[in-house]
């Protein structure tokens, strides 16, 4: 099912541009963490970014979500206003109800329907007045992903969020992902560490090294051919600097 | 508890416990059973009427329990006890409202703006330092030693835990959350409303208890000092005259005052904040 809306998406080659990052710059204490990073990500496409422990993937994700107020740096960001962001953790109020957690911040009458709608696509409508505590670590990401669909985002930046859940847990979700960015459309920007889970999950990959992108690479067919997939997993593999056994 | 229900038949399963189950230490106490905590006040009751049942101390010093009961039932008969409990009720329930809105609203105010909190929290802090009790001359000076002088007595004790323990808790907020208010674009008012004021309600609730412990203290001093009503008054007036039944009356009632103004609270605690016991139900 995903794959057959990607293709429609694929035919469209002359796509709109939903974000654009031109010489990003971010210093943290006199520490340059971004060298002018420069990022295009097209409306719909699915982007992961990848890169080691403090290269600057996170930076990158929060100047896109506008959550580095007060950072030292320049360059310039053009964002779609209808944004959302999934953190690592599913970040859920726990003084609200599951329904109360996505609707959060909306204004318009019928954001309770929209949210109720939201939550059968994540299947948890059967949870709706339930407390976040209550939930599973998978169910909390699940009412995270339904307070971001409810916004009818454009741009989806996802910090690593499936990364605190056990194996079989994030199978599911990555799975749920993919089926509701086929639904909706929405450019995304996925930072992770898990190089099978971003071949699973995008259409690119990005590679942050040292500050500034050093890989990227359209990689929407591995799903297809297993051979492909390896191949683009030793790849990348190795450009993160983990050298492959030759078998 | 397994390993028994597989023993062979003829070998009693306590020996087989006892050699083959692991066993530790145990480190804590016993799981507590409902009531048990009300066993502690019933034996130091019965303690009390079989001392004065024995005469084994005078009963001028300590009369019975039968006595104060005899003492409850006359005061309530004349309406003495009525009308000292209504007066010491609402002292109380004055000074604590003035005092909680108070010190929530100051820390609500000093939690939120940077201006606020360098001209409130200073102040708070050096009321803080300086007892509660020792205004009472300067407020004797300013209101006279009527109801006014006595409720603003009772205020001032209760908003400084209010204010402290709200202003902790709003310190503290959880800076994903307020990220969190950032990516979903709420405006300052809905983060006040959806964020703040829950996420500094356990802190309230702290504090809450404290004034309350706090408002029955004040209430104690003020009415024991000059009044001409209350249950203090009763106190005091009952001392002059040699009624130590009177006396213990008194002291009863302000601890069941005490006991159950702190119970209602953690009631009302534990409705507002459902969402946390939601794990142990």
């Amino acid at each position: 099912m995903a794959s057959v809306a990607r293709a429609v998406v694929k035919g469209l080659t002359r796509r709109e541009v939903a974000v654009r990052a031109r010489g990003l710059v971010r210093r943290f204490h006199g520490n340059t963490v971004l060298h002018g990073v420069n990022l295009e990500i097209h409306k719909g496409e699915f982007v992961a970014l990848l890169g080691k422990s403090g290269s600057g993937k996170s930076t990158i994700l929060r100047a896109l979500a506008g959550l580095d107020e007060g950072v030292d740096g320049t360059g310039t960001i053009a964002v779609p206003s209808r944004r959302s962001v999934l953190f690592q953790d599913s970040r859920l109020l726990p003084w609200k109800k599951v329904i109360d957690n996505v609707t959060l911040g909306l204004d318009d009458p019928d954001a309770r329907a929209g949210a109720l709608r939201a939550l059968e696509e994540v299947e948890l409508q059967h949870r709706t007045d339930a407390w976040p505590k209550t939930l599973s670590g998978g169910e909390q990401q699940r009412v995270a992903l339904a307070r971001s669909l409810v916004r009818r985002p454009e741009l989806i930046l996802a910090d690593e969020p499936f990364s605190a859940l056990d194996a079989l847990t994030r199978i599911r979700m990555q799975r749920l992902l993919l089926d509701l960015c086929s639904r909706h459309q929405p450019a995304v920007l996925f930072v992770t560490h898990d190089v099978e889970e971003s071949l699973r999950l995008a259409d690119r990959v990005l590679i942050i090294t040292d500050g500034i992108v050093s890989y990227d690479e359209k990689t929407e067919d591995v799903r297809a051919s297993p051979t492909r997939f390896e191949a683009y997993r030793t790849e990348i593999l190795e450009h993160l600097g983990v050298p492959q056994r030759q078998h | 508890m397994t390993l028994v229900s597989f023993s062979p038949p003829g070998e009693r399963p306590d020996s087989e416990v006892g050699r083959g189950a692991p066993t530790s230490v145990r480190l804590l106490p016993k799981p507590s059973i409902p009531g048990q905590r009300i066993l502690g006040p019933v034996l130091v009751i019965l303690l009390w009427y079989v001392a004065s049942a024995q005469q084994w101390v005078s009963p001028a010093k300590l009369p019975g329990p039968a006595a104060v009961l005899t003492a409850f039932n006359e005061t309530i008969a004349t309406g003495v006890l009525a009308n000292d409990l209504l007066m010491s009720l609402q002292r109380a329930a004055l000074g604590l409202g003035i005092g909680v809105s108070l010190g929530f609203v100051l820390a609500v105010i000093a939690g939120l703006s940077r201006f606020g909190d360098s001209v409130i929290d200073g102040n708070v802090q050096v009321k803080r330092a300086i007892p509660n009790l020792a205004l009472i001359p300067l407020f004797i000076i300013w209101l006279g030693i009527g109801e006014t002088m006595k409720i603003m007595v009772i205020a001032l004790g209760v908003m400084v835990p209010i204010y402290i323990n709200t202003h902790a808790a709003l310190r503290s907020i959880d800076r994903r959350y307020v990220e969190l208010g950032q990516t979903v674009a709420l405006t300052r008012k809905r983060f006040v409303r959806d964020i703040v004021i829950p996420a500094s309600l356990p802190g309230f609730f702290t504090g809450l208890r404290l004034g309350v412990t706090g408002a029955w203290t004040a209430l104690v001093v003020v009415e024991t000092i000059n009044a001409t009503s209350g249950i203090g008054y009763m106190i005091s007036q009952a001392r002059t005259y040699g009624q130590t039944e009177l006396v213990l009356l008194g002291l009863i009632i302000y601890g069941v005052l005490g006991f159950s103004s702190d119970a209602a609270v953690r009631i009302i605690e534990r409705r507002v904040l459902s969402w946390r016991q939601s794990l142990e139900q």
